[in-house]
């Protein structure tokens, strides 16, 4: 690495650093981040067999329990590098601290949502009643705060040592502990189970990183009720993302740690609403997100060419939604469950 | 042992360089070491602290403005299903509208009032007592320079009234949301627990309370609230600056000679320290008079008779003017005069006074202080905790009510966001607005302190041509007013 690129990275942090509240860490990525391997947030990767396998060993046993338990796509240098990080969430100043910060702008722009379709608001708990999926949780960074505004949460991730660590963080407040419930495994394994169940699927950060964008939202709209909310927050695949997302974020300025994401598996908003509308769900909202490396906060912008959160609602006869959508049939596709996944 | 009290959960750096050399050593390894551990090692606090209830926030201090803050975040819509504790050390007090004033009284200002008429408190105010006043006339004894405030619509500037009635208010409003504020009556916390900044251990992420009476709470947020004697601050090794004043202030309640039309403050400088009378009804007022500490004894055990004379004699004598400085002054004010004709305000004389209240007479030592610091993980400090003020300027209590409005504004939107309440981000923003608007307000209140406590005729001649120029100038005065009616 450029020993340019190093110091500007300390300065981005000594900044951070400074405006928040200190106890954070110093580099990171010296310490954690020994090869330069794909990190893939949710756990749900993609064979590559082109990244180099390197030699860390250790956690071989649990990547071969994990290989074991048919998920559909399973990266073990993903998921080693990810179980390295997993005791790094709730540091804010960490390696996770954008994650954080995002909650500013994704909280309230779920609530809001969630409000104007109009359901009944309690004093105090606007989410309250409202059945929430978390799908790739990570370490409960979102699920806390939508279990704080009285939803009922269930955040899934495929990695334990992730569920272990949101397990434990939430453990501490019995409100929190009675309200959002983890569970290690993928979307695909609960789909079965959880037909038309959810309110509300929230899938922050994770449609980078899946390997069948397709499936996924499939299962999405199974488990989502009809007028159920549907909301991803993702990255565009643009140039001027693959400048800011990948070369200043991950090379330079350290935001994000290196390897998190690929270019080639960025969503752009046009091929999400391709996808969601062939499964029957229509795309109400979609809005661009900016996030200031200095003074590590996120904003809503106009454009979508970097980052963009996007809100869509299944089609149904539910009186939630507020326009009215002419009653569509039920898809009754077997969702396969099978890793008929391909790269 | 590393020091603890290196181990500061917010990160101070003002220069780069030392920040990322410090993150670089990394603070985590700091951190297991410098926490703050009381009685209990943190093996067994786990095991107690399941036990241990666990509030939302707990406010220490139950006094106006710990009462206060309780009683705005218990009316908080976003509140509505937190748990609040309050905490005080003294009992539960029963209220009855005595026939006299009590001696303690504060002067409220119109952004106090709306604060406190937010959740429901200034009804019960206004229904018990208080009395507006409309001007505001200071002066000085070494010259003939004068001030005067008053609003160009002749509205309230602010209101009178005696501690005892707020604290009656307030307690009204606490009760009425008393499923969501519990009170701690007749208890002290004697000990409290610094949880680390990012747990990733086991240990518990709250600040642990311990009362005097063995009784544990935990809360995610404590809101230190215990007067200029803080508590909370020194436990968390919040730095304060500061200074005990060579003064003393001397209350009173006071007859008039004859009933008036109440409703101006009068302030007079003398070189000893500001004299006040504050309006309480068309035949009283309250005194407020801040002298050297021997002066103050001599007041409080002078006879009814003597005692009277001095303030009267105060407020009327002209012993301490120079010709030297009549003149000067005379010519600044022709001079004003000539610029800005209507510029120029005629002394008027405060009321004299006839009599004084038996056993209403007290004398309370004046200091400054400021904490460097409002806030840390999970700790705030508002009120006389974070900053302590001279009484010249009457906006001790103010203060203390604008950190309540700041503070629960965030904290409420930190709620309606699901945020951790104890979380620095927003605590930040507490800190940084609270302290942009005390530190101008703290610093000018002691500067003017220091600048009337002379009779040196160079510093007289500066502040007798300031007074009158800045009274010369709507604009400027209209500012102040603004600033410190909020």
């Amino acid at each position: 690495m450029l020993g340019g690129g190093g110091t500007l990275r300390a300065f981005v942090r000594a900044l951070s650093g400074r405006r928040a509240a200190g106890g954070g860490h110093g580099e990171p990525s010296c310490r954690t981040h020994p090869a330069r391997a794909l990190l893939d947030r949710s756990g749900k990767v993609r064979l590559n067999p082109s990244s180099a396998a390197t030699d860390l060993n250790g956690s071989m046993a649990t990547v071969r329990r994990l290989l074991s338990t048919s998920q559909s796509s399973v990266d073990p240098k993903e998921m080693r590098k990810f179980q390295l990080l997993a005791h790094r969430w709730w540091d804010e100043q960490g390696e996770y601290s954008a994650l954080h910060s995002m909650n500013d702008i994704r909280v309230p722009f779920i609530r809001d949502t969630v409000l104007n379709m109009g359901s009944a608001y309690q004093r105090g708990s606007p989410l309250s009643g409202v059945k929430i999926l978390d799908v790739g949780c990570g370490g409960g960074l979102l699920s806390e705060p939508l279990g704080r505004l009285g939803a009922s949460v269930t955040g899934i991730d495929p990695l334990e040592e992730n569920i272990r660590a949101a397990d434990q963080h939430k453990s501490f407040d019995p409100v929190l502990a009675k309200r959002i419930q983890y569970k290690c495994g993928s979307l695909e394994e609960i789909v079965e189970e959880s037909v038309e169940t959810f309110d509300v699927i929230v899938a922050s950060e994770v449609v980078e990183h899946v390997a069948d964008l397709e499936m996924f939202i499939k299962c999405c709209s199974q488990v989502l009720k009809p007028g159920g909310s549907l909301f991803i927050t993702t990255i565009n695949k643009t140039q001027l993302s693959y400048i800011l997302g990948i070369v200043v974020a991950e090379k330079i300025a350290g935001i994000v740690p290196e390897g998190t994401h690929e270019w080639e598996k960025f969503v752009p908003p046009e091929e999400l609403e391709r996808l969601l509308e062939a499964n029957s769900c229509s795309v109400k909202t979609v809005n661009g997100m900016l996030y200031n490396p200095l003074t590590g906060s996120w904003s809503w912008i106009e454009s979508t060419s970097i980052n963009y959160a996007l809100h869509a609602v299944k089609s149904g006869d539910q009186a939630q939604t507020s326009q009215t959508e002419p009653l569509s049939e039920m898809e009754s596709e077997q969702c396969s469950a099978t890793a008929g996944t391909s790269v | 042992m590393v020091s603890s009290r290196d181990f500061r959960p917010r990160c101070d750096a003002r220069d780069v360089t030392s920040a990322a050399m410090a993150a670089a050593c990394g603070r985590g390894l700091l951190a297991p070491l410098g926490g703050r551990l009381r009685a209990c090692p943190r093996a067994s606090l786990r095991s107690l602290t399941s036990a241990a209830p666990l509030y939302d926030v707990v406010v220490s201090g139950g006094g106006m403005v710990g009462s206060a803050m309780a009683a705005a975040l218990g009316h908080d819509i976003h509140f509505h299903d937190k748990k609040i504790a309050l905490l005080e050390a003294g009992p539960r007090k029963e209220y009855h509208l005595p026939e006299s004033y009590s001696n303690r009284v504060s002067s409220i200002s119109p952004g106090s009032a709306t604060l406190l008429s937010s959740f429901g408190a200034w009804d019960h105010v206004c229904n018990l007592r208080c009395k507006p006043f409309r001007r505001m006339q200071v002066w000085d004894a070494c010259s003939e320079a004068i001030i005067t405030f008053e609003k160009d619509d002749l509205d309230d500037m602010g209101y009178i009234v005696e501690n005892d009635v707020v604290m009656s208010a307030v307690t009204k409003q606490l009760d009425a949301v008393a499923d969501r504020v519990e009170v701690f009556y007749g208890s002290r916390a004697v000990g409290y627990t610094w949880p680390l900044p990012s747990h990733s251990c086991d240990t518990s992420p709250w600040v642990q309370v311990e009362l005097a009476d063995g009784r544990r709470l935990q809360t995610k947020l404590l809101i230190g609230a215990d007067g200029h004697n803080s508590v909370v601050r020194k436990e968390a090794e919040i730095q304060n600056i500061e200074h005990q004043y060579d003064q003393s202030a001397v209350v009173a309640t006071l007859h008039l000679s004859e009933a008036t039309d109440n409703n101006v403050a009068w302030q007079r400088f003398l070189p000893t320290g500001p004299i006040a009378l504050l309006p309480l009804s068309d035949t009283a007022s309250s005194l407020v008079w801040s002298t050297s500490h021997e002066h103050a004894s001599e007041l409080l055990t002078m006879d009814k008779e003597s005692f009277v004379d001095s303030i009267n004699s105060a407020f009327w004598s002209n012993v301490n003017h120079s010709d030297f400085i009549d003149a000067a002054g005379a010519m600044f004010r022709s001079a004003l005069s000539l610029l800005k004709p209507s510029g120029t305000a005629v002394r008027q004389l405060p009321p004299s006074v006839a009599n004084v209240d038996p056993e209403s007479r007290a004398v309370f030592p004046l200091g400054m202080g400021h904490a460097t610091e409002y806030v840390r993980h999970r700790v705030a400090l508002i009120g006389d905790a974070a900053h302590r003020v001279h009484p010249l300027a009457g906006q001790g209590v103010n203060l203390g009510f604008g950190d309540i409005a700041c503070l629960t504004h965030h904290l409420s939107a930190a709620a309606f966001n699901g945020q951790d309440l104890g979380s620095l981000k927003h605590l930040l923003r507490f800190e940084t607005e609270r302290q942009r608007h005390n530190v101008s307000l703290i610093a000018a209140i002691d500067l003017l302190k220091r600048l009337y406590s002379t009779s040196l005729s160079p510093l007289v001649l500066l502040r007798t041509w300031g007074l009158q120029a800045t009274n010369a100038l709507p604009p400027v005065k209209e500012q102040i007013m603004a600033f410190a009616s909020k």
